[in-house]
């Protein structure tokens, strides 16, 4: 009798809208609506990798074979804008929507209607933004910077653009008052804030990012528009305006911006390396501490990414000291993350793999950044293939090696299957092997002399751009194995079972595998041994 | 011609020939004037400003490898030795407050002491004062002009475009079947890196720069100089160099500019202060002559009047 109530009860919990329409466009689940995200994240990253691609087959050789320098422009363009806001930045949003409320013990987002809508932006913006390809003049060519005057020189695609990234921001602002509202309203009884799970703080403090920053960047592409189109000169030095202006107001929101492509990354990889190692986190509480000075610091260091603009003195003073002090924080995350291995009981599945592989090779990222961070030094670094080399390592083999690493660690609880172990090693391997190949020899670019945007070059140029092309080309090919294991993970495997992982703690591993569609429909009763974190003497 | 003997005396001398080579290449930068192939580590330049932020470079860039030794090394010993499959046990420990402060303190103390000789060097790059000539420079899309404004006290009178050289703009059209490796001045290679009309500097003078630009916004950069400095429509910057060697140096634009900002290099000739007076002269009677010849042409084919 009492296995029959439960089993109505489960499939109570479990039933899903009938109906493709009901279900995925009005969905209001925090699960679907994760899904959803997910998917387009990962559709969007073929997008802008294909773009890439085009961009490194055009490099390969000195002297230009495929495309013309106004096409190249547009690609690289293109596949900044595609990949920032097309495919990490949605990527971390399904992540959260999957899994925050899960980690808190909350039934869904605090408010699923407008989750619902903060997605469904997202292909209309996208569609949009890609359209700019095919109407005359193109799609935009000065960079996804959008510096002014060069950006106000494109045709259709200005506006086009302009209205595509407030759509974007809309989606944004809305997803990041969701999630506040929900880890602030809607942790379950027990979970106390300094007991949450670390990706929920990550996220948390994300969202505040979101939130100041995104309005910046609306003033300043809706200033561009107005310079273009209705007789105002904010960045037009002849009507008594400057361009540099833009350039920090665009940097305003740009660097915290960066910093909300990162923080979800530590936050997944804080979740995965404690789980394989068997071992809690070393340092929580400075792990959550320095994720917020990482967060206050980040808004005022913008002017860094401008440094031979003209400064005075004083300015570059002062942006140096702010951007090394920067690494004191982060330093602190990866000698807590080592500590944490350090004395545990490791193994290598392929979530851990890729947490590990973030470590270092995020790691190598941070430091170029600290050596951009010296102004002199910069001066020389600045708009070179150096910076390129840095902000790919931090953004591949750090926000996408995490969002892989999240995919393989949570895909049994989304799916209700485990993924194929050895296909899944191998992926990591060829991934994390040709993504070295593609940008390390970009260090050495940079240092010689090569500028960035540029779609030839002088034949001293030619071996290290041969490698990263080929480099380039493995990994790009290597993720259509990332699709494949995806794809067949959600079609059928291994039954996978609620606490998937032996050293997996938290609330979202007591759920069954898959997630039934509701969850904590009534608030769970919290034991601090069922918590990562919930012994509060660390 | 003991062959045990040649044996271990080549295989020691390979080995040494390695690690110096690696040692040479890892360690210093070359004092090239232009880009090499395969070239790994920044210029040292032939400025003191470059020679200085080349150190700069190399002091953080060590300080880097050697933190990232420690790091990694202590990753790979753990993935050696914590594995489950070893029988490792975990630990349950999970902080340590003394710890964080030490990795919160040290990693401060090296950063200020990086930001010492980092901050000097910046004061002195930024002291433009004291010049002995003025160059004004003015990015376009997609070529750069070049005034001598003033050259110790006199004006400069001398004011030319300098644009992508002939050989390189045919051969980069796609589909021009020409090759990039024929692009080439005396031997070397200078595709994309030449210029019909280069800029003549004198060495052992304080130049001052005074950088704008009349469309978009680019940017000036020889490598060897040691800076790169925004060529901003509606804004003028200020820079200086002092070149201490003779020679051909060349760059490229440094901020998109549009389709062509990878078609407008830089190409600075620093000859000795005697010989770039004599080219300066020369260039001012070229001038003198072309507008003297204007000027006859004028009033040759004009009726007069009154």
């Amino acid at each position: 009798m009492a296995t029959t109530h439960a089993d109505h009860h489960d499939d109570h919990h479990d039933h899903k809208p009938s109906g493709f329409f009901q279900r995925w466009v009005l969905s209001t689940n925090h699960k679907d609506i994760g899904t959803l995200y997910l998917v387009f994240a990962l559709i969007m990253f073929l997008v802008g990798g294909a773009m890439a691609l085009i961009i490194r087959a055009e490099l390969f050789q000195p002297g230009l074979q495929l495309v013309d320098p106004e096409f190249f422009n547009q690609m690289t363009t293109m596949h900044a804008l595609v990949m920032i806001f097309g495919a990490v930045m949605p990527a971390f949003v399904g992540l959260a929507n999957w899994m925050v409320p899960l980690m808190i013990g909350a039934p869904d987002m605090a408010l699923p209607r407008m989750n619902n809508w903060s997605f469904w932006i997202m292909p209309f913006a996208f569609g949009l933004l890609l359209l700019t390809l095919f109407v005359p003049g193109g799609g935009p060519a000065g960079g996804w910077t959008l510096y002014p005057p060069l950006s106000l020189q494109g045709g259709n695609n200005v506006a086009m653009t302009i209205f595509a990234i407030h759509m974007m921001g809309v989606s944004s602002i809305m997803g990041a008052i969701n999630i506040i509202a929900t880890i602030l309203n809607m942790r379950a009884p027990g979970m106390d804030l300094l007991k949450m799970p670390i990706f929920v703080w990550a996220w948390l403090i994300t969202a505040f990012l979101l939130i100041a920053v995104m309005p910046v960047l609306a003033g300043a592409v809706t200033m561009l528009l107005t310079d273009k189109f209705f007789l105002t000169s904010f960045f037009n030095a002849a009507g008594g305006g400057d361009p540099v202006m833009f350039q920090h107001i665009f940097w305003f929101f740009g660097h915290p911006e960066v910093y909300i492509m990162i923080l979800p990354a530590f936050g997944v990889v804080s979740e995965i390396i404690p789980t394989f190692a068997r071992k809690p986190l070393f340092g929580y509480q400075a792990m959550v501490y320095a994720t917020a000075s990482i967060a206050f610091l980040s808004f005022i260091v913008w002017a860094h990414h401008m440094f031979t603009v003209g400064m005075p003195m004083g300015g570059e003073l002062f942006f140096m000291y702010a951007t090394m002090l920067i690494a004191v924080p982060t330093g602190v995350k990866v000698f807590n993350w080592v500590s944490t291995i350090w004395k545990g009981s490791m193994t290598f599945e392929t979530p851990m793999l890729f947490a590990l592989g973030f470590v270092v090779l995020f790691t190598i990222g941070g430091f170029s950044g600290l050596m951009l961070a010296i102004v002199p030094a910069d001066f020389q670094y600045h708009d070179t293939y150096f910076v390129v080399a840095h902000f790919h390592y931090v953004l591949v083999t750090g926000a996408v090696f995490s969002i892989m690493a999240a995919a393989y660690f949570w895909l049994p609880k989304w799916t209700g299957h485990m993924y194929n172990e050895t296909l899944g090693k191998w992926h990591f391997w060829l991934s994390a092997i040709s993504v070295n190949v593609l940008f390390f020899p970009q260090h050495f670019l940079g240092l010689a002399g090569m500028p960035r945007r540029i779609p030839d070059y002088n034949v001293a140029f030619a071996d290290f751009n041969m490698i990263s092309t080929i480099g380039g080309f493995a990994f790009g090919f290597s993720q259509l194995l990332f699709v494949y294991i995806v794809w067949q993970t959600a079609r059928g495997g291994q039954k996978a079972t609620a606490g998937v992982w032996e050293g997996a703690k938290g609330l979202e591993w007591t759920v069954p595998s898959p997630a039934p569609h509701h969850t904590f429909s009534t608030p769970p009763v919290i034991d601090d041994a069922m918590l990562a974190h919930g012994n509060t003497v660390h | 011609m003991n062959r045990f003997n040649r044996d271990d005396g080549m295989k020691q001398s390979f080995g040494i020939k390695v690690a110096l080579s690696l040692g040479l290449l890892l360690m210093s930068a070359m004092a090239w004037g232009n880009p090499e192939p395969w070239q790994l580590n920044m210029t040292e330049g032939v400025t003191q400003s470059a020679a200085e932020v080349h150190n700069l470079h190399m002091i953080i860039l060590w300080i880097c490898v050697v933190i990232g030794l420690i790091v990694f090394g202590a990753m790979a010993i753990a993935i050696v030795r914590f594995r489950k499959s070893k029988g490792a046990v975990a630990a349950t420990w999970s902080h340590n407050t003394t710890a964080e402060i030490i990795w919160t303190v040290i990693p401060v103390l090296i950063l200020l002491a990086v930001a010492w000789p980092a901050t000097s060097t910046i004061f002195r790059m930024a002291d433009t004062t004291e010049s002995e000539m003025t160059v004004k420079i003015t990015g376009y899309q997609w070529m750069w002009r070049y005034e001598i404004v003033n050259y110790k006290g006199q004006d400069g009178q001398l004011n030319f475009v300098s644009r992508l050289d002939r050989d390189s703009d045919q051969t980069r059209q796609r589909g021009s079947g020409k090759n990039p490796a024929d692009v080439q001045v005396d031997g070397e290679n200078v595709y994309l890196l030449n210029v019909d009309r280069p800029l003549v500097l004198p060495t052992d003078t304080k130049i001052r720069f005074v950088i704008t630009a009349d469309d978009v916004i680019h940017s000036w950069w020889v490598p060897v100089l040691g800076w790169k400095q925004d060529a901003i429509p509606g804004v003028i910057n200020e820079s200086w160099t002092l070149i201490q060697k003779p020679g051909v140096y060349r760059g490229q634009c440094a901020e998109l500019c549009g389709k062509d900002h990878g078609f407008m290099p830089i190409v600075v000739e620093a000859v000795p202060p005697a010989e770039f007076e004599q080219w300066l002269a020369a260039e001012q009677l070229k001038l003198d002559d072309a507008a003297r010849t204007a000027q006859n042409t004028a009033s040759g084919t004009s009726p007069a009047k009154g």
